[in-house]
């Protein structure tokens, strides 16, 4: 199962919607209540917007998450944009550069379980999250 | 996905069916800032039972909508956000502050009436 990955290409506002929809069936098919399916599915979203708004372009990688007897749902969001010049700052409450766009990742990281960033100026970000079930 | 506008005597009724990009919720805000013009419609619903996901665009463009179709003379009520997005928004730290919602269409019609009658007899008494 920790093969089996889905890649979806992020450039345009159509894609946010199918990267979310995407997640919420590999999410369904785990067997995630419909509540989480709604949160997973938000979260991809605002991670989608994130690569649209701020790198133009990047992917959104979905994976089945296996450790030990849990399962769950694996979401990578990457692109090779500008980068953030401090990634603390992006991570308080309410910070966002673009236009004041929503809670940006403060509010992802909320809607789930694990939650990493790795960013630098000039070559790109990824952020990595998971939802356990 | 263009979302069907339905004009209903004094409202205008918006009826999400499927998921929308962020190009498509721009475009229904736009269309019902308009048209509010066009029928000198009183009052709006937005119905949003078919969204599954209301992220931080959805829910800044709908209170956008909300505020500026209210700059040009009606009230807008937004109607059935599902229990999972309500906690979703909730969790992200989204509100819909100063946007009127109901449970559904039917409470929305009810609302929109009893306010709109509300505007309109505190005109007349301010007139005479």
């Amino acid at each position: 199962m920790n093969s089996h990955e889905v890649r979806i290409h992020i450039d345009s506002n159509s894609d946010i919607v199918t990267a979310r929809q995407k997640g919420r069936e590999i999410a369904s098919q785990l067997g995630f209540t419909s509540t989480d399916l709604t949160l997973i599915a938000t979260a991809i979203s605002e991670l989608a917007r994130n690569i649209v708004l701020y790198a133009q372009e990047g992917e959104i990688i979905l994976t089945v998450a296996e450790e030990g007897a849990r399962r769950g749902i694996g979401v990578v969001a990457r692109d090779d944009g500008p980068g953030i010049i401090d990634v603390e700052r992006a991570l308080q409450e309410g910070f966002s550069t673009s236009r004041s766009f929503g809670m940006g990742l403060s509010g992802v990281r909320r809607l789930v379980d694990d939650f990493k960033i790795i960013s630098e100026v000039g070559s790109g970000t990824t952020v990595s999250v998971k939802k356990w079930k | 996905m263009q979302v069907p506008i339905l004009k209903q005597s004094d409202y205008l009724i918006a009826s999400i069916q499927a998921a929308l990009t962020d190009a498509d919720l721009l475009q229904l805000r736009d269309a019902l800032v308009t048209q509010v013009g066009t029928f000198r419609s009183r009052g709006v619903i937005v119905d949003v039972t078919a969204l599954d996901v209301m992220d931080s665009f959805a829910v800044r463009t709908l209170r956008d909508l909300a505020h500026m179709i209210r700059l040009r003379g009606a009230e807008t009520v937004i109607v059935g956000i599902q229990p999972e997005v309500a906690f979703a928004m909730v969790q992200l730290g989204l509100t819909l502050e100063g946007v009127s919602t109901a449970l559904d269409l039917e409470e929305g019609l009810a609302y929109l009436d009893k306010k709109i009658k509300a505007i309109s007899s505190s005109t007349k008494e301010g007139r005479s």
